[in-house]
């Protein structure tokens, strides 16, 4: 070759208008659908609470009353009572007796699918499981009305089978799935070369796992546990069907309660629209929304506080 | 140290990955109290090999030996051997350094906690040996002060450092390597090296390199493999200056790699 080789280009190479507009517009697009989710849930706390607001300065309501008193009777004649702190403790006790079942079952099913489990059965229990997830909420509460309530009553010989329990038990089936599949996530993400380093320093698979696997994959496993707890915390009708709806302070896993979630789907629509009961509601409803705020908030302090150690 | 004058033997071993033979009857006697280098080009076998030693390579499930390994006289295919045992007398060390993600003093006494009852456990022997191990690869004066820090964060060189020490608690007899400081940069390679020299006659070290200088500087002993078999195995000296294989001899000039 004879040519003189020609000197290199690093100028910016020429692009047409519409290439250049189309990245603007595309960077745009992103950016919005990135900062839609604040937006919406802005939008819908606003709405909420804006439903809510005026029952705040109305007379005859009072705050202290709606969050700590138990006597809840939107519809009385003469001595109407707005308090929530039976359906909140409903629900807390519910969620509570739930997790307790739901954290070591999909814990332990997470470990046994990421670590002990062969190949195929692996790919077999996680379809399972995801059909489990995949049935309707309604479908739940109707095993509990029906058969777990019955299972109930002959085990245990109380009165009605629709509980804290019944409840409990079946809030634990649908949270199962989600601890599960997210949890398994976690440990898969763990590198292979920490459990090569353990397997190496003759740990057995159990030690491996309580050893290596918990620690290095302790946040996620945490993020698991806690979307468990918001899908306990906000399912509403299997509840509404398997906790037999009283409003009152449970004193025995065998006493009915109702939940804060149970309790707008059941009456919101008896409520009249604008009347200080429909506000009562959505004031429940802004509740939730902070219970679940705080719940999430915790355990993002949590995480970061592991994370700084 | 053992009486045995080799810590490891093979005979007629074969390794296959599915239907891959990776090993072909790969007789060696490796001596104990010494370096032993293993190179040849890659996919040549020397960390199959290493990883037979303490039948690390059993973990990807499909894999089948012929053969025998005698590790200080022990046959380690026999069914009554314990794995747990096994790589509590052999230790290994890893291409890119794999310290737990829990604290310093957690790492060099996980070896301890897996393999001693809880109840023998008391505090101050678990803080003499991570004294002990530390001082031994010389890392007590930079982290007797950060032993609680979590050992992901430390230093590349620290942390393979670390990952040498923490075999020593369990006081193993052989410790394989497998290309330790390929991750590290020139100080750090030394580091490792001379750290070798210091624990060689205490343990039997085997260690796998691509380096060829390394091999010769680093190691009393030297076995050249190809494609899956043992070609040469001599003192290193004589293996670098008097390669008795043509193969060899094209190997170390650089002919191919």
């Amino acid at each position: 070759m004879s040519s003189v080789p020609s000197p290199i280009r690093i100028a910016r190479a020429e692009r047409s208008r519409a290439a250049v507009l189309a990245e603007k517009a595309l960077e745009a697009l992103i950016r919005l659908s990135g900062v839609s989710a604040i937006l919406f849930v802005a939008a819908i706390f606003f709405f909420v609470l804006k439903e809510a607001a005026p029952v705040l300065f109305s007379e005859g309501f009072s705050l202290g009353q709606f969050l700590f008193s138990t006597e809840w009777y939107p519809t009385s004649a003469n001595n109407v009572r707005y308090g929530t702190f039976a359906l909140t403790v409903g629900t807390l006790s519910v969620t509570a007796l739930a997790m307790l079942i739901a954290v070591p079952f999909g814990l332990g099913a997470a470990i046994y699918l990421s670590e002990f489990c062969k190949p195929r059965l692996r790919e077999t229990l996680k379809v399972v499981i995801e059909l489990l997830s995949a049935i309707p909420s309604v479908v739940w509460g109707f095993v509990g009305l029906t058969v777990m309530s019955k299972l109930i009553v002959n085990a245990t010989g109380a009165p009605v089978g629709v509980n804290v329990l019944n409840g409990g038990i079946i809030l634990a089936l649908m949270s199962v799935p989600v601890i599960v599949s997210i949890g398994e996530d976690a440990l898969k993400a763990v590198p292979d070369s920490f459990r090569e380093a353990g397997v190496a320093l003759g740990a057995t698979r159990w030690q491996l796992v309580y050893r290596v696997l918990l620690p290095a994959a302790r946040n996620g496993l945490l993020a698991a546990v806690l979307l468990g707890v918001g899908r306990a915390v906000g399912e509403t009708m299997a509840v509404l069907m398997a906790t037999g709806h009283a409003v009152h302070i449970p004193g025995s896993l065998l006493d009915s309660v109702r939940t804060l979630t149970a309790n707008i789907a059941a009456e919101l629509g008896e409520a009249p629209s604008g009347s200080d009961h429909y506000r009562v509601l959505f004031l429940t409803g802004t509740l939730l929304f902070l219970i679940t705020l705080v719940v999430n908030l915790t355990a993002d302090f949590v995480v970061r506080g592991i994370r700084r150690k | 140290m053992s009486a045995e004058p080799h810590a490891i033997e093979t005979r007629g071993l074969s390794l296959w990955y599915g239907s891959f033979q990776a090993l072909f009857d790969v007789s060696t006697d490796i001596r104990s109290g010494i370096i032993t280098s293993l190179i040849g080009p890659s996919g040549c076998g020397k960390t199959t090999l290493l990883r037979c030693f303490n039948r690390v390579n059993e973990r990807y499930g499909n894999v089948r030996t012929a053969g025998e390994i005698r590790i200080l006289g022990e046959s380690i295919y026999d069914p009554d051997v314990s794995l747990i045992e096994l790589r509590k007398a052999v230790g290994m060390v890893f291409q890119r350094p794999n310290p737990l993600p829990i604290s310093v003093y957690e790492n060099v006494v996980f070896g301890l906690r897996v393999h001693t009852p809880r109840t023998d456990l008391k505090r101050s022997v678990l803080d003499e040996a991570v004294e002990k191990a530390l001082t031994e690869v010389g890392l007590w004066k930079d982290l007797k002060d950060r032993l609680k820090t979590k050992a992901t964060g430390l230093l590349l060189e620290q942390q393979q450092k670390l990952c040498l020490a923490r075999l020593l608690p369990l006081k193993p007899e052989v410790i394989l390597m497998d290309e330790p400081a390929s991750a590290l940069d020139v100080g750090g390679t030394r580091a490792i090296e001379e750290l070798m020299f210091e624990l060689a006659g205490k343990y039997t070290i085997v260690i796998v390199t691509h380096n060829m200088a390394q091999a010769r500087r680093a190691s009393d002993e030297c076995i050249f493999m190809l494609m899956g078999k043992v070609v040469e195995h001599a003192r290193t000296e004589d293996l670098f200056l008097n390669p008795q294989n043509p193969k060899t001899a094209e190997y170390i000039e650089g002919r191919y790699a």
